[in-house]
């Protein structure tokens, strides 16, 4: 489980993350929903302690994470996997170098025992026979089931994902979503995504917290937010006009 | 004046987060080897095609500016010699390097940082300055003195072949300069010279590269920054070092 309390970050003057107070259930799938610029991203690199934050804590289980030292912080980050919006793979690294990566870093394992762990990595992403690949030769999709791959490396116990559909066609986003939900249960991981997709937030949504100019504005599952009374978040989730006909055929039924 | 200050601090304190202890040697080891062959031997070319024409540059103009029947002619190696070991293989070698290797530096940084490679290997607590810029530093400091030293061989080399062939001076005039009250001392002054400008040109490079924040246009200004701030850091270093390792 992770919990962040109260939690508060600025930009020179621009207060991005105001008090935010959320729990993201350990083994599901929370989500983070919200308009472009409302602070997703922010909260999540805070979270994971690409940013400090201002104010407020963050907890990773019963720690405290935001306070600990070097070490200890460096340590815990071992058992944190994280898939950027853009890949974020090594462009000089081939696929298997890419995965191979945290294993080489923090593992004292032999070569074999390294190959045999990057090669289930990638079969479990359904990309084996990619190993000699270069970033630049993959498709936007490939990218990311590597990234997921390179992710779930080190066995995380918890996983971080921004905006894993961004850039992908309607189908790979499905893929790399019910990815991302079978490793999650597969794992007991505690994953938090990223997104502004709704085919997402219906699909494997377990626990969804809706954050609207910077403060958490509503919390539920995927079933509840099809009828919340919720205006901002009304207007975010049923922005299009296909969405709301759905809704009000719904509301009809 | 103050923005000058915090960006001094900045680098000092970058300084420290990269001088610190490799996570794993056999990684750190290997990654030198990778860049002291991007960085120093992708170089060699570039460092001998500009000292040839260096050396010969400074033997033709050193002869046509020193027709006095009472110098001796040997003068215009023995002049060539030193200015190529003194000033010419160290700071002029280590200015194009700066466009060179510094541009590559902070533009291969820069684009990690805003496609957020950087951020991958935080997340997996690596100490990402630590990890990119060590390797470089001391794949440069320990093979630009091996540059430096071409250069110089490649420097006098040029001269000989183009002032015997201009008929500037004569092969044995060249020769007996080069040998000519030669004082060992300053290949050495001219490679530790060479050891403070790698160190220079990495360091400030990665520097621009690893604060980068935008997109490609940012990366692009990071390695114009790059390079104009480490040529001036260089010149500023050359005036302290001769004052200090020849007065």
């Amino acid at each position: 489980m992770i919990r962040v309390s109260n939690i508060t970050k600025t930009f020179s003057d621009i207060t991005v993350l105001k008090g935010i107070s959320a729990e993201f259930d350990a083994g599901k799938t929370n989500l983070i929903i919200g308009q472009s610029g409302s602070g997703k991203t922010v909260l999540m690199k805070s979270i994971v302690g690409l940013h400090e934050v201002d104010k407020g804590d963050i907890f990773y289980d019963d720690i405290l994470f935001n306070k600990l030292g070097f070490k200890e912080k460096k340590h815990l980050l071992q058992q944190v996997g994280m898939l950027f919006q853009g890949s974020a793979l090594f462009d000089s690294h081939t696929v298997e170098e890419n995965v191979m990566y945290p294993l080489e870093m923090f593992t004292n394992q032999s070569m074999d025992e390294m190959l045999e762990r990057v090669n289930f990595c990638l079969r479990r992403v359904n990309m084996t026979d990619t190993n000699k690949l270069y970033p630049s030769e993959l498709s936007g999709g490939m990218k990311k089931r590597v990234a997921i791959a390179r992710a779930i490396a080190l066995n995380p116990k918890y996983l971080f994902c921004d905006e894993p559909n961004s850039g992908l066609d309607p189908k790979t986003s499905i893929l790399i979503d019910n990815l991302i939900k079978e490793i999650t249960e597969e794992y007991g991981i505690t994953t938090i995504v990223n997104t502004h997709d709704m085919n997402s937030v219906m699909g494997i949504g377990d626990k969804i917290i809706f954050i609207y100019k910077g403060e958490k504005w509503w919390e539920g599952s995927n079933k509840e937010i099809l009828h919340s009374d919720n205006q901002e978040l009304n207007d975010f989730v049923f922005a299009s006009k296909l969405a709301k006909q759905i809704r009000f055929g719904k509301q009809k039924d | 004046m103050i923005r000058l200050f915090q960006t001094i601090g900045e680098y000092i304190l970058f300084l420290g987060k990269v001088i610190s202890k490799p996570e794993k040697w056999r990684i750190f080891y290997r990654d030198t080897v990778k860049e002291i062959d991007k960085l120093g031997i992708n170089s060699i070319a570039i460092v001998a095609i500009i000292s040839a024409f260096m050396g010969a540059v400074i033997t033709i103009q050193t002869a046509y500016n020193t027709e006095n029947p009472i110098l001796p002619d040997y003068l215009i190696g023995l002049a060539a010699r030193d200015s190529i070991l003194l000033e010419f293989s160290s700071t002029i070698v280590a200015l194009i390097l700066a466009g060179k290797v510094g541009s590559h530096i902070a533009s291969e940084i820069g684009t990690m940082r805003v496609s957020e490679q950087i951020d991958a290997l935080e997340i997996m607590g690596v100490n990402s300055a630590s990890h990119l810029v060590l390797p470089k530093i001391t794949a440069a400091v320990l093979f630009n003195p091996l540059l430096c030293i071409l250069s110089n061989a490649v420097g006098i080399l040029g001269g000989w072949i183009v002032g015997s062939a201009t008929g500037a001076i004569s092969s044995q005039q060249y020769i007996e300069g080069i040998h000519y009250a030669f004082i060992p001392y300053y290949v050495f002054y001219g490679m530790l010279k060479t050891v403070v400008f790698a160190f220079i040109i990495t360091s400030i490079s990665a520097f621009y590269g690893y604060y980068v924040s935008g997109g490609s246009l940012e990366v692009g200004r990071a390695s114009t920054k790059a390079v104009v701030n480490s040529s001036v850091v260089i010149l500023l270093f050359n005036l302290i070092l001769t004052q200090l390792l020849l007065s």
